[in-house]
């Protein structure tokens, strides 16, 4: 199997707000397209296909919004895809752009994946009655609280570890202009103090609801070599899946991300996660899912994701970086919360993350899982051309 | 960013009409749900307080509220059983919020209970307790909503604890 390589040399984010009354969806998301083609320096008539992604339809009630989304991201006379891996798609819709260039399939590609949370109930849309399941779950929130309990429990982590998580990523989302949230007054005794909202989740430790886009243009060697900034190299990109209810699941530590980080790590030559990534972009929607995660792929051994957190190795000045730009936690616009991880990541390697960039990143790892923690979506990016 | 307000300010034949940012058309959605027969089963015997269950011919792993096929195996499942109506707490979280549509009052307990013999956790309600003694481990058994007996798991109103001791972490651990 001979790949090209792929690169990142276009990215673009629209400041993640609450509501963004003064655009629809299609102004959203051109708005991040228009971006990332100036970040590449690049025009429409650059672009070959468009691939596009958010989460469940049943969001903002826009059936298959890609329809009337066409003429926005300019994708007319060319093809556009779309896809969908609940949470997780912002990811696998990028991976789905990567490998078409990989492929050579399409030269340039650009990629998009958006959320309008002001025009939608998530909370409603995830919280459907069904007859065989009473209906408890109060939306993600609800569904996750219990799978954290588990965790503090399997690992007799403080229950403080949470709150540390929280303060950190908002900390860090006050060097990222493009954050949601910027809550310069907030203190770790006020995120240990805010509303038990699913207890043993507060509600500082939970992400905002978010309006907000995310798009990237990938290229090959050609594409990379004309870019005007430096681009960022694929090493690695994987999904992976499992049901949302099976016997054994393992809620807190699923699989299919263990599985994915594994391919991941295996194309990019990665064999200590911890000392050969500088950065990593992970998807915590919920304060204590950073050190479940740092534990699933591979940072810490089982049990011990909560010991890197209260020893600080994941804040912006340790040797584990997680989430540098606030992460979920500061920005959620759903679909799109996968695809900003990627996209950070790839910020990360290029040197072009601004305040809350990494001194001499050179690997990061883009992270994003979606479903009943059953779609995982990765890649890791490097500043360095792969090698074959 | 430029307000709707003023980008209509830019087109004279529109210069001071109210913008209209945000249209609301409500929806609905009604679903008709063919259960199959695993959980026609199912649901037809909870009106008689009966638990029905499966077990995969092939790793033996018994689900509650059955499918007819095992979702890791990929084959049907055959062998139906009855579980009784006490289990365990796996895990749990209380709700402080109320979801729209959810006709619970909050605060609740929502937890996974695997009942005896399964090998899936049945999501429920924990009732009749402080919320603060619920644990992990903790040995409840199914509270029936005598007045709204039906083919749903509404027939189960809640579980109780039972007062028996904790269950071992280990006849658990694997099965949350
Ligand atoms: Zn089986």
């Amino acid at each position: 199997m001979s790949k090209q390589p792929v690169a990142v040399v276009g990215v673009g984010q629209t400041r993640h707000v609450a509501a963004r009354q003064d655009v629809s969806i299609a102004g959203l998301v051109r708005e991040a397209a228009v971006r990332a083609l100036e970040d590449a320096e690049l025009g429409w008539s650059d672009i070959d296909a468009v691939v596009i992604g958010k989460a469940p339809d049943f969001f903002e009630g826009v059936m298959m919004p890609e329809l009337y989304l066409a003429e926005a991201l300019g994708a007319v006379g060319k093809p556009m895809l779309r896809v969908h891996t609940a949470g997780s798609v912002g990811g696998s819709t990028a991976l789905v752009a990567s490998n078409l260039v990989a492929a050579g399939v399409h030269g340039t590609v650009l990629t998009v994946a958006f959320e309008k949370q002001s025009e939608s109930n998530a909370m409603w849309g995830l919280s459907l009655p069904i007859p065989f399941q009473q209906p408890l779950t109060a939306g993600a929130g609800g569904f996750f609280a219990p799978h954290v309990r588990a965790y503090m429990r399997r690992t007799g982590a403080p229950d403080t570890v949470g709150s540390l998580v929280a303060f950190k990523d908002r900390r860090n989302a006050l060097k990222n202009p493009y954050a949601h949230l910027h809550e310069h007054d907030l203190t770790l005794e006020k995120v240990q103090s805010s509303p038990m909202l699913w207890d043993p989740i507060r509600y500082s430790e939970t992400c905002p609801s978010s309006d907000g886009a995310c798009a990237l243009v990938l290229t090959g060697e050609r594409g990379a070599a004309r870019a005007p900034r430096p681009p960022a190299w694929v090493h690695g990109g994987a999904m992976r899946s499992e049901p949302t209810i099976f016997a054994g699941k393992d809620y807190v530590s699923p699989q299919a991300g263990r599985d994915c980080a594994a391919d991941v790590y295996r194309q990019a030559g990665v064999t200590d996660p911890r000392g050969q990534i500088d950065a990593v972009e992970m998807y915590v929607p919920f304060s204590w899912y950073e050190p479940m995660w740092l534990e699933n792929l591979g940072f810490a051994d089982e049990g011990e994701g909560w010991k890197l957190v209260e020893a600080g190795v994941t804040e912006m000045d340790g040797d584990l970086p997680v989430n540098p730009s606030g992460g979920v936690l500061s920005s959620n616009p759903i679909g799109a919360s996968g695809m900003i991880r990627f996209a950070e990541a790839a910020l990360q390697v290029r040197g072009l993350a601004g305040e809350h960039q990494i001194h001499g990143a050179r690997r990061a790892l883009g992270h994003a899982y979606g479903g009943g923690a059953q779609f995982f979506s990765m890649w890791l990016v490097g500043s360095e051309r792969p090698d074959h | 960013m430029t307000t709707a307000a003023e980008l209509l300010a830019g087109i004279p034949e529109l210069a001071g009409v109210e913008p209209v940012t945000r249209v609301t058309i409500p929806a609905r959605l009604e679903y008709t749900y063919s259960p199959g027969s695993a959980q026609t089963r199912f649901l037809t015997a909870l009106p008689d307080k009966r638990l029905l269950a499966e077990r995969c011919p092939r790793c033996t792993r018994v689900y509650v509220p059955p499918r007819g096929a095992c979702p890791t195996c990929g084959i049907a499942a055959t062998e139906q059983l009855e579980l009784p109506h006490t289990g365990t707490v796996t895990t749990f979280c209380i709700v402080n919020i109320a979801a729209k549509g959810l006709d619970v009052e909050v605060p609740y307990c929502y937890a996974y209970v695997l009942l005896d013999g399964a090998n899936v956790g049945l999501h429920a309600r924990i009732g009749d307790t402080p919320y603060a003694d619920v644990r992990i481990g903790q040995r409840v058994e199914a509270v029936w909503n005598e007045q709204r007996l039906g083919p749903s798991l509404a027939s189960i109103s809640h579980f109780r604890p039972t007062g028996e001791p904790d269950a071992d972490p280990e006849s658990y651990r694997r099965w949350m």
